[in-house]
């Protein structure tokens, strides 16, 4: 039975991935076309790779059908319940990093931190007969940690895209979302709020506790963690 | 809930059993839909009620709830139809999701018991509670209590402004923010205040941001005052803060609680009123045959529960068993009634039992 890796399908995490684990000793690589979603592992027997979405990753594994998987820390904690007694991370790679935030219109003078959010949202639901509303795709990592922080009267609705556009189109009154600059904040005239984010998010290699682990299987891991030095 | 083995036959008919004890004390079994409409829960909970609720979606009556709880079914409905005073029981099914706990379950039975009747308010909650304590006695479970209505009414007393009591009364529910709240209102909290101000006033300065959104400049400029009079306010006196701490951790049987609470009332005049309810309630317990002298209370017991618990507030536990979900549950909530009521407020209080955590004690499981 092989191990199965499953590695973000394209663009730039797909490169820096097989890059970080070209460095370790293995080389990963598209089979033929540029087209084709299959791919081949030198420097390890037994691995198979597996070409996904990188927002299917998650599921992936959480469902055993793939043994290891690469994708942002922020998907994996925000798709998954419980997701640490799904997976666990094997390495953190140093690459794709991104901070999930929340934003608020720069024009909100007196809104710096959550304490200002938390006032701010009491005051609106008062006036407007409708719980501040913020705009995200991040809903379970959001709630979380508004709640762990004690912030009330708001509510999260869905945006699957072009997030930073919702307070100027009157869909939301503040924003969370993920950014790696900025750039697309300040041009749409919103401020981050002065706190830790809600997670910092980088491109990390899961392990499933959901996969069917064989003696063999098992073995291989070892190996591959002996070999690119990752330390489990 | 643990997901048992225990058969829903066996579930349903322990909940019918249940239910016809609070049909013989008096009550009047009512049903309730299971698709509820979304809105009004959405209002009253929110997000924390869409993390653990069900929600579909209907062409004609838009978002739509699988019934998370009966409270405020049975309280709507008795709104509209009912009269004063009431009894009402129910038994069915409630849905939950259990992202944080997957191993609980997503289904599950709930018998209910609801009381509306004004007429005295320290009797009708020792009635609910020995109600309970009646039909679950047996089953080796520990009781504890607590008074919500308590720390509202100590916060409620401090000599500070409106707004920042407001701000305190908001936030019982949610312990982390209070505590903050409370430090940002006292002495140690004035140069945090200044602070604020401070950076508001440099946002001021350099504002050059186009105004976008529906929050209105009208609201910021209130806040930015609001703000402004808060830093030059006084701050919450230290001895007035050492009086709620002493309050927020008073844990200890029921009359050591009502001695050491009367003591405080000294010094805060505010709660003699809630604690000399609390007074008649422990009488009142004690004349339904609870037995007083050993009965726990803790005064921020529930505080993290539910929202609209605003008095007296109950659990059965199983002891030594952390893994369970508390057997049985209940409070008062005036303050639910009165948030849907509009205006019209009912005094209100009452329980659930979870039949199959009660059953998979008694099977040993």
């Amino acid at each position: 039975m092989v191990v199965k890796l499953g590695v973000p399908s394209k663009g730039r995490l797909m490169d820096k991935t097989f890059e970080w684990f070209a460095e370790r000793g293995v080389t990963l690589s598209r089979a033929g076309t540029e087209r084709e979603y299959s791919g081949a592992v030198e420097g390890i027997a037994g691995v198979e790779l597996v070409l996904l979405s990188a927002s299917e990753i998650p599921r992936e594994l959480a469902a055993g059908r793939i043994h290891l998987g690469v994708t942002g820390s922020d998907l994996v904690r925000d798709k998954l319940a419980a997701w640490d007694s799904k997976v666990s991370e094997l390495a953190s790679m140093g690459f794709g990093h991104a901070d999930l935030i929340i934003a608020v219109p720069k024009c909100w003078v007196d809104v710096d931190t959550l304490d200002d959010l938390d006032a701010a949202a009491s005051a609106f639901r008062a006036r407007h007969g409708f719980r501040l509303r913020i705009a995200t795709k991040y809903h379970h990592l959001v709630r979380e940690f508004l709640k762990a922080n004690g912030v009330a009267d708001y509510q999260l609705v869905d945006s699957q895209g072009a997030t930073e556009g919702t307070v100027k189109n009157l869909t939301a009154e503040a924003i969370a979302d993920i950014t790696s600059t900025g750039e697309t904040l300040r041009a749409n005239h919103l401020k981050i709020l002065n706190c830790d984010p809600v997670h910092r998010s980088q491109a990390t290699l899961f392990k499933s506790r959901m996969a069917h682990w064989t003696d063999e299987t098992r073995a291989t891991l070892s190996e591959l963690t002996e070999t690119m030095g990752l330390g489990d | 809930m643990p997901r048992s083995d225990i058969p829903k036959a066996a579930v349903k008919a322990e909940a019918a059993r249940l239910k016809a004890f609070f049909e013989a004390s008096g009550a009047q079994p009512v049903e309730m839909d299971i698709l509820l409409p979304a809105e009004v829960l959405l209002d009253l909970y929110g997000e924390d009620i869409r993390a653990r609720a069900y929600v579909t979606h209907d062409p004609e009556r838009g978002e739509m709830m699988l019934r998370p709880d009966f409270t405020v079914p049975v309280v709507q409905e008795h709104m509209t139809n009912g009269a004063e005073p009431a009894r009402y029981t129910y038994a069915g099914e409630v849905f939950r999701k259990q992202e944080d706990m997957p191993s609980r379950a997503n289904e599950y039975f709930q018998v209910g018991y609801e009381v509306f009747d004004g007429s005295d308010p320290a009797a009708a909650d020792a009635e609910v509670f020995a109600r309970f304590a009646e039909v679950l006695a047996g089953s080796g479970l520990h009781a504890a209590t607590g008074d919500i209505g308590i720390l509202k009414a100590a916060v409620a007393g401090l000599k500070t402004t409106e707004r920042r009591r407001a701000a305190l009364l908001r936030h019982i529910w949610r312990p982390r923010r209070f505590r903050a709240l409370m430090t940002r209102f006292s002495e140690a909290g004035t140069a945090l205040r200044h602070q604020n101000l401070d950076r508001v006033r440099a946002n001021l300065r350099d504002a050059e941001a186009p105004f976008i959104g529906l929050r209105t400049q009208t609201e910021i400029d209130a806040r930015v005052k609001a703000l402004e009079e808060d830093a030059s306010e006084p701050p919450i006196s230290a001895g007035e803060i050492e009086l709620l701490d002493d309050i927020l951790s008073l844990k200890e049987t029921l009359p050591h609680v009502l001695s050491q609470l009367r003591d405080i009332a000294v010094d805060l005049p505010a709660i003699s009123e809630a604690v000399s309810l609390l007074g008649r309630r422990s009488d009142a317990l004690a004349a339904r045959g609870v037995d007083v002298e050993h009965l726990d209370f803790e005064a921020s017991y529930g505080r993290t529960s539910m929202e609209y618990y605003d008095g007296f507030v109950f659990g059965f536990y199983a002891e030594g068993r952390p893994d369970l979900p508390p057997v049985a549950t209940g409070g008062r909530y005036d303050a639910l009634t009165a948030v849907l009521g509009q205006g019209r407020s009912i005094p209100a209080v009452g329980g659930v039992i979870r039949p199959n955590v009660l059953l998979s004690l008694k099977g040993g499981a």
